[in-house]
């Protein structure tokens, strides 16, 4: 198991690599002046030569590569333009509000997909399955950033319920959650319900029946500990892709995390920052993903580390 | 079951026909200018004379969804046209040739993989600057990686079949195998991609002119209305509701029809 944790962390080496790369090679080759975008057409050709010497893309692009790599290597991100602060301080600060959103919406989905997703399988065809494809479907295809306002003007505005925006205590996080968490928690009923649906026609699962056990048992401990496996890997995924979709949650409730920092970063153009929070939302995807590996190779003992 | 299958591809395909209709007939079809104003009238709540409303500057909101159409539909196809042609390409060398230029795209793949979902498009568009195109070219960028991975493992697959066996040592050439044997046999599974792709990069375009990033005035677009009635949340709900309402509608048609279409022809997608 340790010999796997190494070689995958090794495996991450290159990703993240690449991902840094990308990064750099989007703003310096894509057509368009982060220059001229900062300061608008207007600016006059010193001040444009001034920024451009500032932010050291009057070099040739490897040294600015190499100046851009080894700065990272040291920590040091860069300063926002708009801030005037370290962007690896306003990232960190921003952090524990994206994952507190991204955890609260983890828990939407499980606490709606996994008895959903049990009883459409244990009770195939039957109207609760039936019931949870259709709200799969409208999950799946009802975007976020219409299901955030739907939920403020039903639970803050009609009802009063909860508050409209901003983080606080647990009922600022209710809204959020719901409008991040649906679509993953959609997905995942229909990824339990499947995998579980697979598992139960397994020869093992005929065999805990032929020998008389509780129907319970044998679903709670023989079949839901196989079917959740496959389920794992997509939960990863999901909860790397809730990160990229806290940007549109945030903006909608003013939360105070990454994603809303990066659109403040695009909007008042400040180019350091986009580049990092990019680069922050990325690496804590393909970290999730590499976490969901290892989760993966610890509660399946079946799989080889080769 | 396999009957619900029917229906959802009956529902999916009828709710692609109006958009379509409603894209190409938007002008004959739409009741109002969708940029005529009328500020005595403005955030009027659905009636008869304006059966959804009117928003902030007095504007027919059902004639600027169905001009918004134009927008999802245009940007829904030629994304998936334009990176469905580059992401079969990509793939199809990857799986075919195998090897060293398999690892190199597939590596690079990966990397673009690492790029959630619209953090790429939003990246690309903040230097870029919004537009229709731009939000195009951004969302292709993206969407090339799921084609070329999906053909690339359709590829592997088949290439070790007889048929395309007994093409290779005919001497038939590389480029006609991949061309008239292999991908005529990927038609039914990149249709099906296609289809859910297309309902990705419609909420896509949406989501990123709901953020200012996609879409700009005077071109009208179902996230840029919803953006707008956000900011009228409390006194004009309705400024809201039928976007929304339109995208998840055509949204939901999309996927009716990729589900229906899937557990049909029984192909997986990535």
């Amino acid at each position: 198991m340790n010999n796997y944790i190494i070689k995958r962390l090794f495996l991450t080496i290159p990703t993240v690599f690449g991902v840094v790369t990308l990064v750099f090679l989007v703003i310096h080759f894509i057509p368009g002046d982060p220059v001229e975008i900062m300061l608008g057409e207007t600016a006059s050709q010193t001040d444009k030569a001034k920024l451009r010497a500032d932010l050291g893309l009057d070099l040739p692009v490897f040294t600015q590569y190499f100046r851009f790599l080894s700065n990272l290597i040291q920590g040091d991100l860069g300063t926002s333009f708009y801030f005037r602060q370290p962007a690896f301080e306003l990232i960190m600060i921003r952090l524990p509000a994206t994952i507190e959103l991204s955890l609260g919406a983890l828990a939407v989905a499980l606490i709606i997909s996994v008895p959903l997703g049990i009883f459409s399988a244990v009770r195939q065809y039957s109207y609760i399955d039936q019931g949870s494809l259709f709200l799969a479907l409208f999950g799946v295809s009802m975007p976020n950033f219409w299901l955030g306002p739907l939920l403020i003007i039903v639970f803050s505005i009609n009802l009063g319920w909860l508050p409209v925006s901003g983080r606080g205590d647990i009922f600022n996080l209710i809204l959020p959650a719901i409008t991040l968490g649906s679509s993953m928690a959609a997905i995942l009923t229909r990824m339990i319900r499947s995998s579980l649906l697979d598992t139960l026609k397994e020869e093992y699962i005929k065999t805990a029946r032929a020998k008389g056990l509780p129907e319970p048992i044998i679903l709670f401990k023989h079949a839901l500990r196989n079917a959740l496996l496959p389920v794992v890997t997509i939960l990863g995924l999901q909860f790397g892709s809730l990160l990229a979709g806290s940007i549109i949650t945030e903006t909608i409730f003013s939360w105070p995390g990454i994603g809303r920092l990066t659109i403040q970063a695009i909007v008042s153009r400040d180019y350091p920052l986009v580049q990092v929070c990019v680069m922050a939302i990325a690496l804590g995807y393909v970290f999730i993903n590499l976490l969901t590996d290892l989760v993966y190779a610890w509660i399946d003992p079946r799989i080889k580390y080769e | 079951m396999p009957k619900t299958k029917n229906i959802f591809i009956i529902i999916g395909i009828t709710i692609v026909i109006t958009l379509f209709l409603l894209s190409s007939f938007a002008s004959l079809i739409s009741p109002y200018n969708p940029a005529d104003q009328n500020l005595y009238e403005r955030l009027q709540e659905p009636g008869l004379s304006h059966l959804l409303g009117q928003d902030s500057l007095g504007r027919d909101i059902l004639s600027r969804i169905i001009y918004g159409s134009r927008v999802s539909l245009k940007v829904g196809f030629l994304t998936i046209f334009i990176s469905g042609i580059i992401g079969t390409l990509i793939g199809s060398v990857a799986g075919y040739y195998g090897g060293r230029i398999d690892r190199i795209l597939m590596q690079t793949c990966d990397i673009f993989l690492a790029f959630p979902g619209l953090l790429m498009a939003i990246t690309l568009i903040a230097i870029l600057g919004p537009g229709l195109d731009n939000v195009i070219f951004a969302l292709c960028i993206m969407g090339w990686v799921s084609f070329a991975r999906l053909v690339r493992g359709q590829i592997l697959s088949l290439k070790n079949l007889d048929y395309i066996q007994a093409a290779v040592a005919c001497g038939i050439s590389d480029l006609r195998i991949i061309l008239k044997h292999l991908l005529p046999n990927l038609m039914t599974p990149i249709i099906v991609h296609s289809t859910f792709g297309m309902a990705g990069a419609i909420v896509a375009e949406a989501g990123l002119s709901f953020l200012g990033l996609g879409i700009q005035p005077p071109e009208t677009s179902w996230g840029m209305m919803l953006s707008e009635g956000r900011k009228f949340l409390l006194i004009a709900p309705h400024m809201t509701t039928f976007p929304g309402l339109a995208i998840m509608i055509v949204v939901l048609g999309l996927n009716l029809l990729g589900d229906g279409l899937r557990d049909k022809f029984d192909t997986k997608t990535t």
